[in-house]
């Protein structure tokens, strides 16, 4: 028998009489994530067209492969690519994944579909891994989508009831941050409206984007500042035009340049910041805390999994997946049965179709055989009647040659000439 | 996928000094900063074991690694010690705090180890404890409805103490830490280590090398574990050193004009910080200011996932057995104690 002691939840403070030497802790831990390297992966919703592609160049200050897209794909689909990139010690793993073909289609309903699936198709996958016996979970690359942008089109008015549609449907599985992009084609006065517009429609509609968090002092300030600036107005480029003696990223117009980096023009800097800059970590975090554990959580209980029973008795892990395992097994050996039934239907249809055909060769070869039989005997017939005419032509010739000797043996040419007059 | 890198489009890389200003910096490695804030605003866990014989230290070698009364006996005061009839498993946390970092340590002592006539089993309980940690952090994790942060109750290292006699291991230290190397990471030490002359030391030391290698037991840092080559050649240093000989002191004396904790003798003065006199500035170093982190991901990522793979399987072979289909892969001498873990249930 053994006994345990343990003194009470909250551990009580002691003070340190030198430096042990933990306050490395952070130190070890970031070490540790360097060697491992990072992940991080943003999902682009918006329609074709409103500058997905430049806008990730531009963040990440370099060029990702891939043409323009065309307006005529038949429906929304999702195509991811991932690139390796290293600032000083750090290499991330960054995935930018598209939404190809939103906003095309005449019909629209569906659109938003195919990304929820691809969504809850990287949580699935993790939590497969999760869930194997045996697991390599630390060395997994993760899939889940850490940060969506969702492009809102210039309009100026409102949003678009897809847009509205859309993120209603994404925001409890990825942290969406809204974004107004081209916002060089809208006036700082629309523009300031617009925002309001845009934000009060949100709200009202009880759309949960992702709020930078407030809760550590050292960051508090500049997050809840931006929170007031969304939805961020964002202009991307990756040209270079000289401004003064300095080259900037920049969109040149006849009437003047729109300087990405110049906050006055645009909130391409707050994104940066935003981003990257100062909440990656919690994007991350706050995916797999809550966006993945709501999947999770709503997964599990779908297979029939509880932690409790009415009773509040722990339900025994075991037990259900007992019961879980019988109740696949047994659907399984109906599948199986299932499949072998249809097996030997096919395989019986099968024989009677080519018996079915046999018997029609068979037939076709009696027919071919009666007619060439026929055909035969008439050819025959033929010859037969042909031979009997030649047989009496030679009679005939022999006969007549016969008289003609006889005729010129008796008599003088008279007889001929009577004769002769007499055949004509 | 190929490797960009930003010199690729940017000739001259140069660190920004505030936002907007370098126009080839992304901000990427701010994502370092960022950890570091969020581990400083959780805090630490750390949860460390002794093992051995009564009076070979224990408590005070806690206090001196962390520089503070830790150990059960400073928290628990008891009238009297006496040696447990059977063997205990005393658990005590402790909040400390050390330029803003934040750790929960949690020391678990083990009074009656090896104490009895009789030590037969005496490694059980030990494992019974380690592995029911083991347990309770996976019924957390597999919950439906999940804590934020699982408590972390799993023994991240156990110090073995190993008592100075210079000769070699005993049965006891063999058996124990043949079983238990495979469930924990153990790090064996030789207790009272001011007993030993330098000579019989390292002669002793030795012994203890070949001994473990003899009887295929893996202590702390194991080397199937090392990631890569700078792992290897770091490790190697400290496998070439284990185990490490300390001395434990809470007092602190005045030599050559400074205070040093140490032992006072009358033939002198052993400074405990002193790497010329013993080694717990190694242990402490590998232990607290290098290999934390590092003790810590093997437990979890290694030690506590066999664990999980093993505990997995038995439901499928109790399952099989209600089957009736045969089960080769359990073997007799790597069964844990399943009567204890069912129990839970």
């Amino acid at each position: 028998s053994t006994l345990w002691f343990v003194a009470g939840e909250g551990a009580r403070a002691v003070p340190l009489a030198g430096h042990v030497g933990f306050d490395s802790m952070p130190d070890q831990l970031v070490n540790k994530s360097v060697n491992h390297g990072f992940c991080f992966n943003i999902l682009c919703v918006g329609e074709t067209g409103l500058g997905k592609s430049t806008l990730m160049d531009t963040l990440f200050n370099t060029k990702f492969e891939g043409e323009p897209t065309q307006h005529n794909q038949p429906g929304v689909t999702l195509k991811s690519n991932t690139y390796e990139l290293q600032e000083s010690n750090v290499r991330l793993k960054l995935t930018v994944v598209n939404t190809v073909g939103f906003g095309d289609q005449i019909n629209k309903e569906d659109s938003y579909k195919s990304i929820v699936e691809f969504i809850d198709a990287q949580f699935e996958a993790y939590l497969q891994e999760e869930l194997k016996i045996k697991r390599t979970l630390h060395s997994y690359h993760d899939t889940r989508i850490h940060a969506c942008l969702y492009f809102i089109a210039p309009t100026g008015h409102s949003l678009k009831s897809l847009d509205l549609v859309t993120m209603k449907k994404l925001d409890s599985k990825v942290n969406i941050i809204p974004i107004v992009a081209k916002s060089d084609a809208i006036s700082k006065s629309e523009l300031a409206k617009f925002k309001i517009k845009i934000t009060s429609e949100l709200v009202s509609n009880g759309v949960q984007i992702y709020q930078f968090p407030t809760d550590d002092e050292s960051v508090a300030e500049i997050n809840s500042t931006m929170n007031s600036h969304l939805p961020f107005a964002v202009v991307g480029s990756t040209e270079e035009v000289k401004i003064g003696n300095k080259m900037v990223k920049a969109r040149q117009y006849p009437w003047g340049t729109v300087q990405v980096e110049n906050e006055n023009h645009c909130d391409f800097v707050k994104l940066r910041e935003m981003l990257i800059r100062v909440n990656m970590e919690d994007l991350r975090e706050q995916t797999h805390t809550r966006h993945y554990e709501l999947y999770r959580r709503c997964k599990l209980e779908e297979m029939g999994f509880k932690d409790t029973d009415p009773d509040s008795k722990p339900f025994s892990l075991q037990e259900t997946y007992e019961a879980k395992r019988n109740e696949f097994m047994g659907e399984l050996q109906k599948k199986e049965e299932e499949m072998r039934q249809m097996f030997v239907q096919r395989v019986k249809e099968k024989e009677a179709e080519l018996k079915e055909a046999e018997k029609e060769l068979h037939e076709k070869f009696d027919r071919l055989k009666k007619l060439h039989q026929d055909e035969k005997k008439k050819v025959e017939d033929k010859r037969k009647s042909l031979d009997d005419e030649l047989n009496m032509f030679k009679q005939k010739k022999t006969a007549a040659e016969l008289l003609q000797n006889q005729a010129q043996q008796a008599g003088g040419s008279t007889t001929l000439k009577r004769d002769k007059e007499r055949k004509k | 996928m190929h490797k960009k890198t930003m010199e690729d489009y940017v000739p001259n890389v140069s660190k920004a000094s505030g936002p907007g200003v370098d126009f080839s910096y992304v901000g990427i490695d701010a994502i370092l900063e960022q950890m570091r804030r969020k581990a400083m605003k959780q805090g630490f866990e750390l949860n460390i074991m002794v093992v051995g014989q009564s009076g070979l230290g224990k408590s005070t070698l806690m206090n001196t690694l962390f520089k503070s009364k830790v150990s059960r006996k400073s928290v628990q005061a008891t009238a009297q010690e006496k040696i447990p009839k059977t063997i205990e498993i005393k658990s005590i946390s402790h909040d400390i705090e050390e330029k803003g970092v934040r750790m929960k340590l949690t020391v678990i002592d083990t009074p009656g180890f090896g104490d009895q006539i009789n030590n037969e089993n005496c490694w059980r309980p030990i494992m019974k404890f380690i592995n029911d940690q083991y347990e309770a952090y996976l019924q957390e994790e597999i919950n439906i409805n999940r804590k934020k942060r699982i408590p972390d109750s799993r023994v991240h290292c156990c110090i073995y103490f190993i008592p100075p006699t210079g000769h070699c291991l005993r049965p006891l230290d063999v058996e124990f830490m043949r079983r238990l190397s495979k469930v924990v990471n153990i790090v064996p030490v030789i207790a009272k280590a001011d007993t030993l002359t330098l000579e019989e030391r390292d002669f002793f030391k030795k012994k203890i090398r070949e001994e473990l290698r003899a009887n295929g037991i893996d202590v702390y840092p194991q080397k199937e574990f090392d990631e890569d080559a700078e792992d290897r050649m770091i490790n190697e240093k400290i496998r070439e050193m284990i185990p490490f000989a300390v001395v434990g002191s809470d007092q602190e004396y005045q030599v050559n004009g400074r205070r040093l904790l140490g032992r006072k003798t009358k033939w002198g003065t052993i400074e405990v910080e002193n790497i010329a006199h013993c080694e717990f500035a190694y242990l402490r170093d590998l232990l607290i200011r290098t290999h934390m982190q590092n003790i810590k991901d093997i437990t979890s990522s290694i030690h506590y996932e066999m664990y999980r793979v093993r505990r997995l399987n038995e439901n499928n072979t109790v399952v099989a057995h209600a089957n009736g289909m045969p089960e080769h892969h359990l073997e007799s001498e790597e069964k844990f104690d399943s009567s204890c873990a069912a129990s839970r249930f």
